[in-house]
């Protein structure tokens, strides 16, 4: 437990900074209170509107373990959601509609997996024709309407609550304690790392590297519907265009903070989610602050290149010529320097 | 034939095919004015794509160019009418930014060996977050250099118009495929996407090769803005959101392998080509949705990913039958 702790730290300390620096700017942000039998305030409202790209983040750090990226998850919300409202505005019952976005999504996985596991296409590459033409087939759902909907148990799946606890942040968090059980109590995580790291390698091993590299697009579509899901039923509507616009996006920033290299390997799930988290605080945070919303894309901007240079191990070596460039006029006092 | 010319080859075929189809369903099409429109119409895309083409056989990818799009005519839509700028000013000061911009990135990409798409996602959230910066709403430009510089044109037969954007974009084409082709800085180009380590054994200094790769591509993005900008005179901060998408479909619709090393220009403004047409379709059309053109832009996409997997399957099985025994494998790709 305390090496996972002493894991954790860096991005613990992160996302303690920046609900502090929240607190600073906006003194109630962690007041709580229960209204309607739901906890409201902002930093339920962290959780809570977090909850999406956790759980894009959950897949993405399969993917991105096996040195994969899966660009088209922004899209994959689009066409799960737009399935949802559509079969729901159908006549069909919520429990339907959501298992057939979830199939959806599942499907959309299985189609990115087989482009890179079975015809070996690069990974940026193999999603990105999804992410091009999947907001398309969104909109050939949703017939380029904005399909909004009034089913109650859909909508619960948005903006409901469980015991206080809104719906969302459960979804989440149970999704995360599936991924968790699939990946760490099975060989499948071991497996996934091994392949991340070298797929020849592991290969020549005997692991079925295909199999594994399915698996974990498949998980990525489906953990993407889900976000779909909850953000359709959070606006009681499904927009083909904006749903999960760039949140591909956040989803990769988000597993880059937990600290999961994009070469693939070591992947850590439950930071990834923290990762969502603190980009989510940092949303909060920002606009608790009264700056503009824009003003985000600048912070992110900054964080990304931080991060950058904290991972890069060149970045080290950058420094420590910096270090001897600095040094060397104490080296050679009269500026003639050897070369 | 040159099995490396096949992708090539085939994307002007599609072209023409295309077109022929599209012609045989609306004689129209096949008029001057459509390819005068064709040519205005995706004129920013063109110039954006032919950066691209350079980022993308180098071995890298540029997710900033849309940002910079907009960065450019947000910038001149603030620098001429607020500031007061002269365009003699403005143009060339925004270029060079780009390029320091682009340059800055092309840094990060090779000091720090990050990957490409990672820094170019920073490059473009830092671009979009600089336009909203600058301002958030939709400013008119109402300079008069815009009215004459959208004024002139060529006349061509049957009332279309070759505008100045159109030959802007036409001229960038033609000095990209001299610069790619028939240059030394193209051959390093191709050296640095085809094997990067064999590259830097032969002496080529693959950091400056990647900052001017990318420096290139973002200040064609600049310059796709000013012609943006032309095109629409406005500066807008959510403009041209995804053209970078666009860009890297229309690279590699035009046979352009996206794992470096092979390419051409040519191609690549085949592929603008290919876009606009299906887009200018639906407009004829008339009962067809908009979002016809992303699904047929990722049915084209795909077929072209799976042409050239099916190259390289069969290259590597020939190398692998004149090695005679030797372990040719599959070719390993990273991500």
């Amino acid at each position: 437990m305390t090496r996972h702790l002493k894991a954790a730290a860096p991005q613990l300390a992160a996302l303690f900074l920046v609900l502090l620096a929240n607190w600073i700017v906006f003194p109630e942000f962690f007041h709580i209170r229960v209204q309607d039998g739901r906890l409201y305030g902002s930093l339920v409202d962290v959780f809570n509107r977090g909850a999406p790209v956790a759980l894009l983040a959950i897949g993405m750090t399969l993917v991105i373990a096996t040195r994969g990226i899966d660009l088209s998850v922004g899209a994959v919300m689009a066409i799960a959601g737009a399935t949802a409202a559509t079969l729901v505005n159908d006549g069909h019952g919520a429990m339907t509609a959501i298992a057939a976005a979830l199939a959806v999504g599942l499907l959309c996985g299985l189609w990115n997996g087989i482009l890179v596991a079975l015809l070996d296409i690069q990974p940026i590459i193999a999603t990105l024709i999804l992410m091009v033409a999947g907001r398309g087939i969104a909109q050939l759902i949703t017939e380029g309407q904005i399909v909004t909907f009034v089913d109650p148990a859909l909508i619960f799946m948005g903006s409901g609550a469980i015991a206080g606890i809104p719906m969302p942040v459960i979804l989440a968090f149970l999704a995360l304690c599936v991924t968790l059980f699939l990946y760490r109590r099975t060989a499948l995580g071991l497996l996934t790392e091994a392949i991340g790291i070298n797929r020849r390698a592991s290969a020549y091993a005997g692991v079925n590297a295909r199999a594994v590299l399915l698996v974990a697009y498949a998980w990525c579509g489906l953990t993407a519907s889900l976000a779909g899901i909850i953000a359709a039923a959070d606006i009681k509507g499904a927009d083909a265009n904006n749903a999960g616009l760039w949140l591909e996006l956040d989803a990769i920033l988000a597993v880059v903070i937990g600290g999961t290299s994009l070469f693939g390997g070591r992947f850590r799930l439950v930071l990834s989610f923290v990762g969502a988290l603190i980009i989510q605080a940092m949303n909060t945070g920002i606009l608790l602050s009264g700056f503009k919303p824009e003003f985000n894309l600048i912070v992110k901007a900054f964080v990304i290149l931080v991060l950058l240079l904290m991972q890069s191990g060149a970045s080290g070596a950058l420094l420590d010529r910096l270090a001897l460039i600095r040094s060397r006029p104490r080296l050679a006092p009269e500026g003639k320097e050897v070369s | 034939m040159n099995r490396r010319h096949l992708p090539l080859l085939v994307t002007i075929l599609v072209f023409v095919l295309v077109y022929a189809l599209c012609a045989a369903q609306y004689p129209k099409m096949l008029s001057f004015r459509v390819v005068g429109n064709l040519l205005t119409d995706n004129a920013f895309l063109g110039i954006a794509a032919v950066g691209m083409t350079f980022v993308i056989i180098s071995g890298g990818i540029d997710l900033s160019v849309g940002a910079v799009i907009a960065f450019t005519t947000v910038f001149l839509a603030v620098a001429l009418d607020s500031w007061g700028l002269a365009p003699g000013l403005a143009f060339p000061l925004i270029v060079a930014i780009a390029l320091l911009f682009g340059a800055g990135m092309g840094a990060v990409i090779h000091y720090l060996k990050t990957p490409p798409f990672i820094v170019t996602l920073a490059g473009m959230f830092l671009a979009r977050g600089a336009c909203f910066l600058l301002t958030t709403d939709s400013v008119p430009v109402t300079h008069p250099l815009y009215g004459t510089l959208t004024g002139f044109y060529f006349r061509l037969p049957g009332g279309g118009r070759l505008s100045l954007i159109a030959l802007v974009m036409l001229g960038v084409v033609t000095l990209g495929i001299l610069l790619l082709h028939y240059t030394r800085f193209g051959a390093r180009v191709y050296a640095l996407g085809g094997n990067a380590q064999a590259a830097r054994m032969m002496g080529i200094r693959a950091g400056r090769t990647t900052i001017l790769v990318y420096a290139l591509s973002a200040g064609l993005s600049a310059i796709a803005g000013i012609v943006f900008s032309l095109y629409t005179s406005a500066g807008y901060s959510l403009a041209a959101v995804g053209v970078e998408l666009d860009t890297i479909a229309a690279v590699v619709i035009g046979g352009t392998l996206l794992s470096g090393g092979q390419g051409f220009v040519l191609g690549t403004f085949a592929g603008v080509l290919i876009q606009g047409l299906i887009q200018t379709y639906i407009t004829f059309d008339g009962t067809l949705s908009s979002w016809w053109t992303k699904i047929v832009v990722g049915l084209l996409l795909f077929a072209f990913i799976l042409l050239h997997r099916i190259l390289v399957y069969l290259s590597a099985r020939r190398a692998a039958g004149i090695a005679a025994g030797g372990a040719a494998g599959v070719r390993e790709q990273p991500a």
